[in-house]
């Protein structure tokens, strides 16, 4: 054997019944994989679905675009040949296969729907639609055009008529395009108007707030983590109770308890005038703003700090520090150059947690946030439940994901990711 | 004692406990010499190393003083002793390499690069690890990584150095050699060195003073052969070396020289060492080598015994033998030292002067 990998010959090592050892350890590992996995298998499938599948509904349903091809089918055929840029209406055969369209579509009860649904690209379309089901069956054969136009005129707008075409295909863009604030005008892309953009400003928002919010349970969370790991076992085992304290109150009766201590009539407001720090005019605006947003999602956020430090923490051994000072390094040395670079694995994964957290969160800052500190996630539930417009809702979900991802990848790069334990 | 002058390390009265309620170490005087080679030997959980802990600065003495070339430090933070040290653990710095770990002491007194590599780079080839600069600790085996320990303790040059069992992960042979590479750096360097070991040959060997250690209390302070020839009592004639125990009592006693008598009724003559009366219960240590087969006769004390077992240890011959009621009675042999061969279970007379027989406190 070892005269083989000397030599450099290529003889294929063999077990007894002469088979290449490679594939009869490779066929005694997959009996045993195969053993793993169907151990694993209830967990597995599991996760398909539960977590991977809505993930691929979703990434699915943000370029997803059936509606138009499926309610007006023989619509979209006709409207091949009609050219928007020709500057008129499209002609009879188009508004005639619309006819047998909305009739099956009005049986069906989807018209509406798909009302609805081009109205997030034309603000006002789905009334033709409403108006038309409601009209259809009292249609005479022939010049549908213009019984259509009769029923409403925008049936000659140029512009309804290019909405419908341009989402006639079964996938698209513009979910994607409306996140980033950008809309397909005339000569292709174009941001949207300055009034009218909202989502980069959330995404950018929801990124710096989440990093104020990570840097802020660091800052506070590290001298509680070392409290813990250095403390005598009793006294740690209490503190250890108050870290989880918040784990056992419900999400909403603590973010309800910060507006009760943050409001401008609150506890807070109320002891600062009272020792005279500010006057009763000036009270300070600590909630329904970024501050809000900010001070609860720490309170709320900080175990999930607190807890990877202190596992990294207590691995720490106390002889490092002590061989560092018998060395001659002060206090501060010592904590900078030996204990601090030990616990950074315990930020990083820390960091993580929070941050990631931070960024998916929306109930705090739907509550204290106001306006200005809320967060994309909270549009993402709003498009959700209330506009109805999941498309929408979809794409930003991706993007976050992304944005996610990447920066878990410049995290990587930059800490990198064997830097990080969590015990 | 408080007067010597001069004393590298001095330890007064000091007493340590760690609950108030147990003493870990009581009532410790030590004087240790500018240079001197002090070992501190004894069983697991005896307080040395706490004893090395508040001399470094790390655990503060409950009572007592201790001083450094005579200054007292009770209130000097360790960073300003100046004391290296190899903890037990080795406690290298698990995020800097090797050579990192031994620059770091000279970075914090602010030696220059060059004069930093160049250090760095001997006390690395003292050690035998020229090569290993670059890897972390963890990278190396236990023995490296104390050997690393003891390199870093010794890189800055300070002027006594603690080691806490510095040679325990070796084996044999490294073992030694690292034992004279210690001693030869502390006869160069003329560092005060204090020693924790769990390994009496190494004690016996390196030491100029062997201190041994039982429950808090120091229970001998000799150079090495006074502490193997004349131990004080009997747990540091057990503890040192290989010894055979004798109950008895104390029937004569006179200057230099007592009688006592065995359980079993047996009579022998011994040095008493603290006994001082008719009728002490006493344990008799008697070192296995000293005793003789050859011409018993003329010796101090004859008894017989009857062989149960020899062992065959090259060197010499290892002879277990039931002797005056004590089955497990060992007595070294130099191989082919006698005339007579040896049989298992065969009774034959042996002997020793009553020197070698030191009568001591009695301990069951
Ligand atoms: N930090 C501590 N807190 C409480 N008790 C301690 C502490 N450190 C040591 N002790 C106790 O003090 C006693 C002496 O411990 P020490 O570490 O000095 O022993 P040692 O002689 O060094 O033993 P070993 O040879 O096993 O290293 C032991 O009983 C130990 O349990
Ligand atoms: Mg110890």
């Amino acid at each position: 054997m070892a005269d083989a990998a000397v030599s450099g010959t290529k003889t294929v090592l063999t077990t007894h019944d002469g088979k290449p050892l490679k594939v009869s350890l490779a066929k005694a590992l997959r009996r045993e994989k195969l053993r793993a996995l169907m151990l694993i298998a209830p967990l597995l499938l599991f996760i398909l679905l539960s977590f991977i599948m809505p993930i691929a509904d979703m990434l699915f349903r943000s370029v997803e675009n059936g509606i138009v091809a499926e309610t007006l089918p023989k619509t979209v055929v006709a409207l091949k040949n009609w050219d928007p840029a020709s500057g008129e209406a499209p002609g009879e055969d188009v508004f005639a296969a619309l006819h047998d369209d909305m009739k099956v579509a009005v049986a069906e009860k989807t018209h509406t729907r798909l009302g609805s649904r081009l109205n997030y690209d034309q603000p006002g379309i789905s009334s033709l639609f409403r108006k038309s089901g409601r009209r259809i069956g009292r249609m005479k054969e022939g010049d549908y055009k213009q019984q259509f136009l009769d029923i409403d005129d925008g049936w000659g707008s140029v512009e309804n008529w290019t909405t419908i075409k341009r989402l006639s295909p079964t996938i698209t863009d513009s979910y994607f395009l409306a996140s980033v604030d950008a809309e397909r005008g005339a000569d292709g892309i174009e941001r949207k108007p300055e009034n009218e953009r909202i989502y980069i400003l959330l995404f950018v928002r929801t990124i710096l707030l989440s990093m104020a919010i990570t840097v802020s349970c660091i800052l506070l969370g590290y001298p509680i983590a070392y409290l813990l790991a250095n403390l005598p076992v009793r006294t740690s085992n209490l503190l250890m109770i108050l870290v989880l304290l918040p784990f056992w109150t419900s999400l909403l009766v603590r973010t309800s308890a910060w507006k009760v201590l943050l409001q401008q009539q609150g506890v807070i407001n109320d002891v600062l005038v009272w020792i005279g720090l500010i006057d009763d005019a000036g009270r300070l605006v600590m909630i329904n703003n970024m501050t809000g947003t900010i001070i609860a999602m720490t309170h709320i956020l900080l175990p999930f700090m607190i807890l990877p430090l202190f596992s990294v923490m207590k691995t720490i051994s106390p002889s490092y520090v002590r061989a560092a000072k018998s060395m001659g390094a002060t206090d501060w040395t010592t904590f900078w150059r030996i204990y601090f670079p030990n616990t950074v694995p315990g930020i990083g994964a820390g960091s993580i947690l929070v941050f990631i957290l931070a960024i998916g969160y929306y109930i705090t800052p739907e509550l204290v946030g106001g306006t200005s500190g809320v967060f994309i996630s909270n549009r993402i539930a709003y498009h959700i439940s209330s506009s109805l417009n999941w498309g929408l809702a979809a794409a930003l979900g991706t993007i976050l994901l992304v944005l996610v991802l990447a920066l878990y990848w410049v995290y990587d790069r930059i800490v990198g990711i064997d830097n990080v334990k969590l015990g | 004692m408080a007067d010597i002058r001069g004393a590298a390390v001095r330890f007064e009265k000091v007493q340590k406990s760690y609950d108030g309620e147990n003493l870990v170490v009581k009532d410790l005087n030590l004087d240790i010499a500018p240079g001197e080679f002090l070992t501190m030997l004894g069983p697991s959980g005896s307080g040395k190393t706490t004893c090395l802990m508040m001399l470094a600065g790390f655990e503060p003495a409950t009572h007592g003083e201790i001083f450094l070339n005579d200054k007292p430090i009770n209130n000097v933070p360790p960073y300003k002793r100046g004391i290296g040290m190899v903890f037990q653990n080795y406690a290298l710095f698990p995020h800097m390499s090797v050579a990192e770990n031994l620059a770091f002491p000279l970075q914090i007194r602010k030696m220059n690069k060059t004069d930093q590599q160049a250090k760095v780079k001997r006390a690395l080839e003292m050690v035998e690890l020229g090569a290993f600069g670059n890897r972390r600790p963890a990278q190396l085996s236990g023995g490296q990584q104390q050997r690393v320990a003891v390199a870093r303790a010794l890189v800055f040059d300070p002027e006594l150095v603690l080691m806490d069992e510095p040679l325990g992960a070796l084996d044999k042979q490294l073992r030694e050699q690292m034992q004279y590479e210690i001693k030869h750096i502390h006869e160069n360097l003329g560092v005060s060195v204090v020693y924790v070991t769990h390994d009496q040959t190494e004690a016996l060997t390196m030491s100029d003073r062997v201190a041994v250690f039982e429950d808090g209390v120091i229970q001998q302070l000799s150079p090495p052969d006074v502490l193997y020839e004349s131990p004080k009592n009997s747990f540091v004639a057990q503890f040192i070396g290989e010894n055979n125990k004798l109950h008895g009592k104390v029937t004569k006693i006179a200057k230099g020289v007592c009688e006592v008598t065995l359980d079993d009724g047996t009579k022998l003559k011994a040095e008493p060492v603290n006994v001082s009366a008719v009728g002490d219960p006493t344990t008799i240590s008697l070192r296995p080598e000293r005793v003789e087969f050859d011409n018993p006769d003329k010796l101090d004390n004859t008894v017989k015994g009857k062989i149960l077992e020899i062992l065959y240890l090259g060197d010499h011959l290892r002879v277990v033998m039931s002797v005056a009621g004590n089955p497990e009675f060992i007595v070294k042999v130099r191989n082919r030292g006698i005339k007579r061969p040896l049989e298992e279970g065969k009774t034959y007379s042996i002997g020793w002067s009553a020197e070698d027989c030191k009568a001591l406190d009695f301990s069951g």
